[in-house]
């Protein structure tokens, strides 16, 4: 179902975005959280979004992981329409059928962890595999294993998260996503809740993860040096809308934009 | 007749009456879990028929008084076809009714569970009744023992009406005795100590223990 009208290079899935946003808006209210919004995220891209509070970078997120509804336009992942769905010619409403079996590509970590309370480390990640994509408990284990092992957490895989520190909780909050073998990973803050010395602990994962994987990512972030190190493209969004988009080197080393500057002055005084 | 002469004598009614009483409490108790937990979850149910139904049930149930729905459903319900022996009568009835404070108790539980949990459940692509049992339910059962243990005390005493319709409970005992022996104080004055007991020394350190089991499970204790 590549019936994507803006693509213009008439190959195949290769050139079809894994997210594209289509002329979205959210609104609360009157209040105009994100104004006709076009974004497009190609396949194995590392997007990180930043910008000033309040400008809809969370939301971004959370419309992608189907946590908030969508006022207007369409959200396409993989190719398909993400809260809608093909019907007789028209797009409509998606049925849960379809929203389940878009939510299955996407994964999420939030700036605190979420981690649920009453499972251990390794629980926390077997839940989803097991309850979700109905794979046997022992593969599941040796799923969650390997990902806890890769984060660092494979020594603490029997603790609950009360007994964890916000860096190592959010290690296994990694794991525990990535275990439903998602294509997109989105990132909302992920560092913003933990202590500086720990800080590093996440970054390194998901700069690992950049290396080392082939996952489709958007990464809400205040860090910028982070942000410039491992993104393919940087957006800083203000006020609902795009106000500027391109490489860590051109956001970061010559913002064309007015608003770019002053934003990337203020956070860099703030430091 | 001293006080030991009194326990001597009447003992074993006393006991009897007790044990009644105790396999009463544990009924209702057990129904009133139930009913709460439905009626709970039906208050939020998305439907405004099921959501309806539940809020008639809690408010006739917590708006009218328990006696009074004791004596419908022992003499009022068999008009309508539906007789119930007294004893189930008795449970039933105090069931019903503790199950609609309980049921609120379920649904502030299950609303104060964090926000985020129910995000990170649907982010795993749990369906919502996965979300519900796997991860919300767990935690607001933490979050709501405590006022269960205040619920099933209530719950105990409430159990004292059934002697109205001849349920043969610790107050039904106590009275009759009281009716041939005129010991009022002695009868009386040992039914208000065998429900202080039951409460505080079973009902509270159950719930305590209950409570310690729940926080290791979080990895707390
Ligand atoms: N549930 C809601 N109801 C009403 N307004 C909301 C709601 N969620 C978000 N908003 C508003 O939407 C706007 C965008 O919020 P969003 O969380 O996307 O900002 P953000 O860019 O992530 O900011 P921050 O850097 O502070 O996290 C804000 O003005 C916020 O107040
Ligand atoms: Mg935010």
């Amino acid at each position: 179902m590549t019936n994507e009208p803006l693509q213009e290079t008439g190959a195949a899935d290769a050139a079809t975005p894994m997210v594209s946003f289509r002329k979205v808006t959210k609104s609360y209210g009157r209040l105009v959280v994100l104004d006709s919004l076009d974004l497009d995220v190609a396949e194995g891209e590392m997007v990180s979004i930043i910008g000033p509070s309040g400008s809809g970078k969370t939301t971004v997120l959370r419309m992608l992981m189907t946590l908030e509804t969508i006022n207007g336009g369409v959200i396409y992942v993989d190719g398909q329409p993400l809260t809608h769905m093909p019907k007789g010619g028209q797009l409509v409403p998606a049925s849960d059928r379809h929203l389940r079996q878009m939510r299955s590509k996407i994964g999420m970590c939030f700036q605190h962890f979420n981690l649920f309370p009453h499972m251990t480390a390794l629980e926390n990640c077997m839940e989803g595999p097991v309850h979700v994509l109905g794979l046997s408990k022992a593969e599941a284990r040796e799923r969650s294993e390997q990902l806890l092992e890769m984060v660092g957490m494979a020594d603490k895989r029997n603790q609950h998260p009360s007994r964890l520190s916000g860096g190592q909780q959010q290690r296994v909050a990694i794991a525990r996503a990535l275990a439903m073998r998602p294509k997109v990973m989105l990132f909302d803050e992920v560092t913003s809740a933990l202590d500086p010395e720990v800080i590093g602990e996440v970054t390194n994962v998901i700069r690992k993860l950049v290396s080392e994987h082939h996952l489709t990512m958007l990464m809400v972030t205040h860090q910028m040096g982070f942000a410039k190190d491992i993104s393919d493209r940087v957006c800083f969004f203000y006020g609902g809308r795009i106000e500027e988009q391109g490489t860590p080197e051109q956001i970061f080393g010559n913002p064309r934009r007015e608003r770019t500057r002053q934003f990337l002055s203020a956070v860099k005084e703030a430091v | 007749m001293s006080y030991l002469e009194f326990l001597g004598q009447y003992g074993d009614r006393i006991l009897s009456g007790t044990l009644v009483t105790i396999l009463l409490t544990v009924l209702a108790s057990m129904l009133a879990m139930a009913i709460a937990l439905a009626a709970g979850l039906m208050r939020m149910a998305r439907s405004p028929i099921v959501r309806g139904v539940a809020v008639v049930y809690i408010e006739i149930f917590r708006g009218t008084s328990l006696l009074v729905q004791l004596y419908w459903i022992f003499f009022v319900l068999p008009l309508f076809g539906i007789t119930l022996e007294k004893f189930t009568a008795g449970f039933v009835a105090v069931g019903m009714n503790l199950g609609a404070y309980g049921a609120e108790l379920v649904r502030g539980a299950i609303l104060s569970v964090p926000r985020g949990q129910w995000e990170a459940a649907l982010a795993l692509n749990m369906s919502p009744a996965k979300r519900m049992v796997r991860v919300i339910l767990p935690q607001a059962v933490v979050i709501m023992l405590p006022s269960w243990g205040n619920l099933l005390i209530e719950l105990l005493k409430g159990t004292a009406l059934v002697a109205l319709i001849a349920v043969t409970d610790l107050m039904f005992q106590v009275k009759q005795i009281n009716g041939t022996t005129f010991l009022s104080a002695e009868a009386f004055g040992t039914a208000l100590i065998v429900y202080y007991v039951l409460a505080r020394f079973m009902i509270t350190p159950f719930m305590r223990w209950l409570e310690r089991v729940m926080q290791r499970r979080l990895g707390r204790a």
